[in-house]
């Protein structure tokens, strides 16, 4: 089994002690420490206890945010072969969107208040794995081959998952259209505690999972002949990529709402940074990045320019020029 | 092929018959489209009580008439978009300028809250206008033998337009007003408040007086050049003409979706693409799918009104994947 030598022979360490990610861990701590010491109100010589936890929870859901996004666009990559493809791109954050507002309109809105939180989250990842298996295994099989075909598709596909969220929202009655409506949009200022504990937990349990399997992504990456000839059960592989993608995706958008081109913007400075196909330090290095966007973008949007969640909106204009330098400079394959 | 014996300016004979008959379906749907409402009329009630006429007179023959030419002239503008930057996945929705016109109204709305509707159209037709040209600029950029990426680049370019327009409508709080043009709906159409987009249909009207210079246009642009044409001017007049109608509809109820990308695409399977003899059918599928799709949005959840753009962005965006995934991969 060439799998389980790959596993093995994948060694000891996680995550190898590049000099690059010390680097960026260290940056992100920097940025973890202004986000809470920056501006901290403190009475009798103590800093306010009520801030400080409200900023550590905002902290930790942040950190979970951009490790979620950046793994989900380095495997979504890997998968479909292909630099500037993202699971927002094709689609993903639609589709839970989507089933939240399905899931509201069968279940009525006191269970599902009552599913608030952690068991919500859970059901909520659980039922979008289902789904983005169904839709992406046979988009991805039907466009095989066609890139171009391949990501128009799946932004038609958002584009009508968005309309059939708004739709069944229209057919809601108004005090479960707001619940949902508040979902649409990327905020970063309300994280709620038991979403943040289930994803937290989700995302570490996928870190591990994924970085243990280092190796046998890089082969994967060869495409699926190659990867099967060298002994990959790719199909299967295939499909724990898509659930886990899908999972780290519910993750970001049940906390703070779609972030379309953050993934992009961090696969391509992963990719530049570290100059390498290897997933043992592209994964690393793509997740501490888009913690670092999010937490120092945060941190200056919030102390500095006293905006408020407009970070999102910022983070999609960048990506979006980024994105379109890249198509023009064909690196579509 | 337009037939010798057409006339100079109206379609080819072949195409006579299927444009009458779907402008009696039209008259059809636009008379059903008068009897849905709230406020149960009869045609005998019209004649004994003044009032069923008033509610006819002003809410819903002006709401049919808006329908109708929103739907027909952004059909007419998806062609000639189509036609200009040569590619079946264009239209105002997918190149940009509905976002540049909402850039435009959003800056007229800010600096200068007075201007009269009117100027305010203006200023987004103008930067529809400026927004399309960086358009077509861009997709020059892309090879011909990748006729996909065109609206990929459109879409996210549109993408970044609305992320512009979003965070200056978030810092001013003109959040409100960003929503409501960017959902194309009916229900606040009275007489009075519609009037801009004949001026629309004026414009397509007019596009079809060139009818035969834009499908020329549509050979490209060093084949309409050999041909004689003024290349130049006649994209120059096309540009013009969707950002216009773009405009205009934004202004008046919003931003509709995929209704001049399926059109087209629709009567071009049928009838081919010389456009003296398919706009006219643009024209009436687009207002007649339209009225059809506002008259849905009006049933489905009465007394309550779903907007007439998501029900069509659902039926289009569904119909815009079967055409992709129907036509035969190429290696």
């Amino acid at each position: 089994m060439a799998e389980v030598t790959l596993l093995r022979r994948s060694g000891r360490r996680l995550v190898p002690l590049d000099r690059r990610l010390l680097v960026l861990a260290g940056l992100l701590i920097g940025a973890a420490a202004s986000f809470i010491g920056w501006g901290l109100p403190w009475t009798d010589g103590a800093p306010s206890v009520y801030i400080l936890q409200l900023r550590a929870t905002k902290l930790a859901g942040l950190i979970c945010v951009g490790t979620a996004i950046g793994l989900a666009t380095v495997l979504f990559q890997t998968l479909s072969n292909n630099r500037i493809l993202t699971p927002s791109i094709m689609g993903f954050d639609a589709l839970f969107l989507l089933m939240q507002s399905v899931m509201v309109m069968m279940l009525g809105l006191a269970t599902m208040a009552q599913l608030s939180g952690f068991a919500g989250f859970l059901l909520n990842a659980g039922v979008m794995m289902v789904a983005a298996l169904l839709l992406f295994t046979g988009l991805l099989r039907r466009t095989r081959g066609d890139i171009q075909l391949m990501i128009l598709v799946g932004v038609v596909i958002a584009v009508l998952l968005r309309t059939l969220a708004v739709f069944l929202q229209r057919l809601m009655d108004p005090s479960a259209f707001a619940v949902v409506q508040t979902r649409m949009f990327a905020q970063f200022g309300s994280i709620d505690r038991g979403a943040l504990m289930a994803a937290v937990g989700v995302t570490v349990l996928a870190t591990l999972w994924l970085l243990r399997r280092a190796a046998l992504l890089d082969v994967a990456a060869l495409g699926r002949d190659q990867a099967r000839s060298l002994g990959v059960r790719y199909d299967l592989l295939h499909m724990q990529l898509l659930c886990i993608i899908a999972a780290l995706v519910s993750v970001s958008t049940a906390l703070v709402g779609p972030i379309a081109f953050l993934g992009l913007l961090v696969t391509s400075l992963a990719h530049s940074l570290m100059q390498s196909h290897r997933h043992a330090l592209l994964l690393p290095a793509s997740a501490l990045i888009a913690a670092i966007v999010l937490v120092a973008g945060q941190t200056l949007f919030e102390r500095l320019l006293q905006l408020q969640s407009s970070l999102a909106i910022v983070i999609e204009f960048c990506g979006g020029l980024l994105f379109i330098l890249l198509l023009l400079k064909g690196k579509l394959r | 092929m337009a037939d010798a014996t057409g006339s100079a300016i109206g379609p080819g004979r072949s195409a006579r018959g299927a444009i009458c008959l779907c402008l009696l379906l039209l008259v059809l749907l636009a008379g059903l489209s008068c009897a849905i409402g709230v406020n149960q009329t009869s045609p005998l009630a019209l004649l004994q009580d003044p009032k069923a006429a008033q509610l006819l007179l002003i809410s819903r023959i002006p709401r049919t008439l808006a329908v109708i030419l929103t739907g027909a002239t952004m059909a007419v503008a998806g062609v000639i978009m189509q036609l200009l930057v040569r590619n079946r996945f264009v239209e105002p929705g997918t190149t940009g300028t509905n976002e540049a016109a909402m850039l435009g109204l959003l800056g007229a709305t800010l600096l200068a809250p007075a201007l009269p509707i009117f100027a305010k159209m203006l200023c987004a037709a103008v930067a529809a206008l400026l927004g399309t040209l960086v358009f077509l600029a861009l997709a020059r950029r892309i090879p011909p033998q990748q006729p996909l990426l065109v609206p990929l680049v459109g879409l996210v370019y549109g993408g970044i337009l609305a992320a512009a327009a979003g965070f200056i409508a978030f810092q001013a709080d003109l959040l409100q007003y960003l929503a409501i043009w960017m959902s194309g709906e009916f229900s606040g159409v009275l007489s009075g408040r519609y009037e801009l987009l004949w001026l629309a249909g004026v414009l397509a009207g007019l596009a079809y007086l060139v009818a035969d210079q834009f499908t020329i246009a549509g050979l490209g642009e060093m084949a309409s050049r050999g041909l004689g044409l003024r290349y130049g001017q006649v994209l120059g007049f096309g540009v013009v003409v969707v950002s216009l109608v773009s405009a205009l509809v934004i202004v008046t109820v919003g931003v509709l979706p995929f209704v001049g990308l399926v059109v087209p695409n629709l009567v071009s399977r049928i009838m081919g693409d010389n456009l003296r003899d398919s706009l006219p059918l643009v024209a009436a599928t687009g207002a007649g799918l339209l009225l059809v799709c506002d008259m849905l949005g009006r049933l489905l959840r009465a007394p309550y009104e779903i907007p007439a753009g998501t029900v069509f962005g659902l039926f289009g965006a569904a119909l815009f994947l079967v055409m992709l995934l129907r036509r035969p991969a190429h290696g």
